[in-house]
């Protein structure tokens, strides 16, 4: 017996709809490339590339094709809900392709088509922007894609991630889902969007919570407690490696970046002591990716005879 | 003969590479053909942001064929010979020739290589150039790159089109197999094209919407963005880097002029210049003034459907940017630079050499003293530099020395502050420039504000060289504490490696000291600089620290900063040689030296002379004499001046230097010694015979010539005692004509041996001519 469905979704509206666009993405990307859409990680980070569906599933042969709006916050960046395009919370869009499929450009070209950017009405470039991030041991090559003139996407070829070389390749698209929105509509001030077809702005929906967390985030946050959060986020993760579970391992290395980044917004960490947090964060990170891979190096092996770590 | 075309096509290649990707095919190519024995000369190699093409024209058909033939051993020799003798020619026995040698029958071994086609040597060359290219940073894709071997390209290598006369060659590099497919422009053209051979490549492309030719596109734009410029009444700031930048990234430039809110023009017309073009590869256009217009031109990679929706999205991107820059300009003015500069003690110089804030004192302390030792003065800087300048007042003049001093000390105080503005942090090359901004809107003087705006020039070779002198000061100040610590810690440049910009500082210190006129020792200097920098501090922050750190510096530049000097001469001839200086001639007046100013001025008129033909003569008649006296290891009678009354000179006299010279009287370089020499002869004239003419004449030029050539060097006037030397042409070349040196009488040989020597050391007493070649 198959049910009739009872409801019938209406047609999509990306360009007046901030999540019509959204909506459109996840169409576009479940449709194409075998693309599993995942929900959002359910941790404050500062960037889609920390999701693990992104790093940690970067490593090892085993082909992933994942799509999915992660949340990012940036302390630093919260202007009070006065600067029309900096917040301090956002939201990127991700798409991890591995191994990179040879079409992915026209892929990701297409899923512009889809969200309303015609390539002849706007011009469309690929211009040279590396990626590197020194915390997870990664970098890879790739351009930022510009849109008159705007940046809209990164785009990045890993070649190594945890200090491993990935084999094979990711191919890693990360859509700046607000500033393409703005583009996409035509309006000039990000709390101007539309959030959806009905005529609620992202302003309503966001406007009070940047005025109040870039408060929290500059201002209030008890600077004490967020060091012993560090502490115990950096013991935490010590104790999950020693216990051999590295995805917990890596959960608090991810917390341990985000409350650094705090305390940076508070102004309590001097230039000296900022390479030191650092250098924690990121031995934190490393390590943990390190014992992920390690861990199922020997699954990884038995799938894909003669495949190696290293 | 045939022709040969190759694209390699790929994801958007970085603009910045496409110079040397073009010129690695082509060197990659010539090697293959070489290695092939093709002699060829007729390629084209050109890029876009997503295909390299290489054109060979007119290629042979085949390589020639080739016949090697190698002398064996004779008829009836061991057969181990013979054996041995065809392993190495690669032939078996049956295949041996014999032939007659000199009435001896002997094997020969033939080896001929026939030709090969074309075909094949490209089929194998081109695995061979993907394989071997190298770019700056390359990388692995796809499922290939499960294993690390897979190919590495700059991004992905998407397809191969080999065509020989129209004829696909087939290969196969990293699982793409060539072909004649490729594909148009991105958004202009769907589906690929069929290229018929490599005359047609570049029209194919061209129904394609491709411009394949790089000097086309560049020519386009250049073009391009004139006209769109001119169109609305404004000028293209020329700007050649970004020309090749856009047609990088493009297949089919279209320049467009859009316009930004005229609010922003005031911010400095250089930020705004900078943020168009690092962050939007955006040139910028001039009215009829010559002032910044309110215009950009952006080059779109389409013939857009709307133009004016591809220029509004770039004005909107160009906007955030300059309002970012004009929050930068607005927030750094709310802190005066005394302010900023307090922040420089967290920013790290050199980890042995502690921080900026550290080396600003220094400088300031340099720049003050520099002032009022009178190395640089009110009236001396600009008065002799900056010839190609329209001449006119510096607004210093008239300024007393004490006020100048002051002034280079402010100045240096505040030279290095911008480098914590938000807007040197965003932009970093204009270093200078904004603490020049900042410090005339700040109020303070226009001196002050002009020498934190210029002191890090002359930075290359054709930049301009500061001529005020407070500018002078300080720059001058700025760059030879560099060279002194950098020296102090043995960070001197080794080979290719100059990580501090070391030579560039010594060549900076040349010109300003040079073009400005500033006459000093160079050693003295150091050494007195070396006292400047340990004086008393203003501050006691941090004290015991900076005190270890100069006590380090000092025990440092005690033993170190005797490489500095010779160093600093060594740029001085680099630079010398570009105007046409003979190395050999700076070499000559070295040792005699160290004030640069009078040193060129030496060398140049030494130049002068010895390009004439008594100068050349001259030159002879010295090497003669010192030839005749090296050879009968002349030691000297009394009045040669022994090491025991050489280093009691010394002591009074300390710019004789030591420098460990083997022949006592190549130190006689102060005339003060030579007079005495020279008055020691007229004193002892105990001839115990009558000179022969030639002989007299000799000594009375020389008794005329010498203290005329001294006196004239002891006034630097150069070309003067040139002169006097040029008296003695005619004597020496009589004397040695006439006159037997080494006569069978004791005292006859010894009396002439003195007058060589005496001659020698009158022209060494202007120059070391053993140094000089010819």
């Amino acid at each position: 017996m198959s049910a009739t469905p009872l409801f019938t979704p209406p047609a999509r509206d990306p360009a007046r709809s901030f999540q019509d666009m959204i909506l459109t993405l996840h169409d576009f990307w479940s449709a194409h490339a075998g693309c599993i859409i995942l929900q959002p990680y359910d941790m404050r980070m500062g960037a889609g590339t920390f999701h693990t569906a992104t790093t940690l599933r970067a490593l090892g042969p085993e082909p992933w094709n994942a799509a999915f709006v992660q949340p990012c916050r940036r302390p630093t960046d919260g202007r009070y809900g006065e600067n029309p395009n900096r917040l301090q919370h956002y939201y990127q869009y991700q798409v991890i392709l591995k191994p990179s499929p040879s079409d992915i450009q026209e892929l990701y070209l297409k899923s512009l088509a889809a969200i309303g950017i015609d390539p002849l009405a706007h011009d469309i470039r690929f211009v040279e922007d590396d990626w590197e991030s020194p915390t997870l041991g990664a970098w890879g090559l790739g351009w930022e894609v510009w849109c008159d003139g705007m940046e809209v996407t990164q785009f990045t070829y890993f070649q190594q991630m945890g200090g491993f070389d990935c084999k094979p390749v990711a191919g890693e698209l990360t859509y700046g889902l607000e500033r393409l929105a703005m583009y996409i509509q035509g309006v000039d001030n990000v709390y101007d969007l539309a959030f959806n077809s009905a005529g609620v702005s992202y302003g309503e929906v966001f406007l009070e919570n940047e005025r109040q967390m870039s408060k929290w985030n500059f201002e209030v946050a008890n600077t004490e407690a967020l060091f012993d959060l560090f502490a115990k986020a950096e013991a935490e993760c010590r104790n999950a490696l020693a216990a051999d579970v590295p995805i917990a391992a890596y959960e608090q290395a991810v917390e341990a970046s985000h409350v650094f980044n705090l305390l940076q917004a508070r102004g309590v960490i001097s230039v000296q002591e900022r390479a030191s947090y650092m250098g924690r964060v990121r031995d934190l990170a490393r390590s943990s990716c390190e014992a992920y891979a390690e861990k199922m190096t020997p699954e990884w092996q038995a799938k894909y005879p003669g495949w190696s770590l290293v | 003969m045939a022709d040969f075309l190759l694209e390699l096509r790929c994801e958007e290649i970085p603009a910045r590479m496409q110079a040397g990707a073009r010129a690695e095919l082509e060197k990659l190519f010539r090697r293959e053909l070489e290695a092939a024995g093709v002699k060829h000369d007729n390629l084209r190699i050109w890029s876009t942001p997503r295909r390299l093409a290489l054109i060979a024209y007119d290629l042979p058909a085949a390589t020639e064929a080739v016949s090697e033939e190698a002398k064996g051993p004779p008829e009836g020799a061991p057969d181990a010979a013979i054996d041995g003798f065809c392993k190495k020619a690669g032939v078996t026995r049956d295949q041996l020739e014999l032939r007659d040698v000199k009435g001896r029958m002997t094997y020969f071994a033939v080896v001929a290589t026939p030709g090969r086609p074309m075909a094949e040597v490209l089929a194998a060359a081109i695995p061979a150039i993907i394989r071997d290219f190298s770019w700056p940073k390359s990388m692995r894709w796809g499922a290939a790159s499960i294993t690390t071997d897979s190919l590495r390209w700059v991004r992905p290598l998407s397809g191969i089109v080999a065509l020989l006369d129209g004829a696909v060659l087939d290969v196969e590099v990293g699982g793409i197999r060539s072909g004649r497919e490729t594909m148009g422009h991105r958004f202009h053209h769907s589906g690929s094209i069929a290229i018929e051979s490599a005359h047609t490549y570049e029209g194919q492309l061209l129904n394609a919407r491709v411009i394949v030719k790089h000097t086309k596109r560049e020519a386009l734009i250049r073009q391009g963005a004139e006209e769109v410029a001119a169109a609305a009444g404004l000028k293209l700031v020329a700007d050649e880097g970004l020309v090749i930048e856009n047609a990088g990234l493009t297949e089919n430039p279209v320049p467009l002029l859009g316009r930004f809110d005229e609010a922003f023009l005031d911010v400095p017309p250089e930020v705004i210049q900078l943020t168009a073009r690092v962050n939007q590869k955006y040139f910028v256009c001039e009215d009829s003034q010559g002032k910044l217009a309110n215009a950009f031109v952006c080059t779109a990679n389409i013939a857009p459907l709307d133009p004016a929706v591809v220029v509004d999205g770039n004005r909107k991107v160009l906007a955030a940017r300059l309002s970012d820059a004009r929050f930068f300009w607005e927030q750094d003015q709310k802190t005066p630079l005394a302010v900023h500069a307090e922040k420089l003690s967290r920013i790290t110089f050199h980890e042995k050499l502690g921080t900026v804030a550290d080396k600003v004192e220094r400088v300031a302390k340099l720049a003050r003293w520099l002032v009022e030792s009178d190395i640089v003065t009110p009236a001396k800087a600009g008065a002799s530099g900056g010839s190609d300048h329209t001449p006119k007042v510096p607004a210093s003049a008239g300024m007393t020395k004490e006020k100048l001093a002051d002034m280079a000390e402010q100045a240096a105080r505040l030279c290095k502050a911008d480098l914590v503005t938000e807007m040197v942090g965003e932009f970093p090359e204009l270093q200078g420039l904004m603490g020049g901004y900042y410090a005339a809107k700040e109020g303070l003087p226009q001196e002050v504000a002009e020498a934190i705006r210029d002191h890090y020039k002359p930075v290359g070779q054709g930049d301009d060289v500061p001529t005020a002198p407070v500018t002078v000061a300080v720059s001058l100040a700025d760059k030879l504490d560099t060279l002194m610590c950098f020296f102090a810690i043995n960070e001197k440049p080794t080979g290719s490696k100059d990580p501090f910009a070391l030579r560039r500082a010594a060549l900076a210190v040349i010109r300003l000291v040079l073009e400005n006129g500033l006459r000093f020792s160079v050693d003295a200097t150091f050494e007195t600089m070396t006292d400047v920098i340990a004086m008393g501090r203003r501050d006691d922050e941090g004290q015991a620290r900076r005190d270890e750190l100069d006590a380090l510096l000092l025990n440092e530049i005690a033993s170190g900063s005797a490489g500095l000097h010779w160093f600093i001469l060594d740029r001085l001839k680099v630079q010398q040689r570009d105007a046409g200086v003979r190395h050999d001639l700076i070499d000559a007046v070295v040792t005699k030296d160290d004030d640069l100013v009078r040193l060129l001025a030496r060398v140049h008129a030494l130049q002068a002379f010895v390009t004439t033909e008594d100068g050349a003569n001259l030159l002879a008649g010295y090497k003669r004499a010192a030839n005749i006296l090296k050879k009968e290891g002349y030691e000297g009678p009394a009045g040669t001046p022994d090491p025991e009354v050489l280093s009691s000179l010394k002591e009074g006299n300390d710019t004789i230097p030591d420098t460990g010279e083997e022949d006592p009287l190549a130190m006689v370089d102060d005339p003060d010694v030579g007079d005495i020499l020279a008055a020691e002869a007229r004193d002892n004239p105990s001839l115990s015979y009558t000179p022969e003419p030639a002989e007299q004449a000799l000594i009375d030029a020389l008794d005329s010539a010498a203290p005329r050539a001294a006196q004239a060097v002891r006034e630097e006037r150069f070309a003067d005692a040139m002169a006097a030397l040029a008296t003695l042409r005619a004597p020496i070349d009589r004397f040695f004509e006439e006159v037997t040196v080494n006569a069978e009488e004791a005292d006859k040989r010894a009396a002439r041996l003195a007058l060589l020597a005496r001659f020698r050391d009158a022209v060494h007493r202007v120059a070391d001519f053993s140094r000089i070649e010819g």
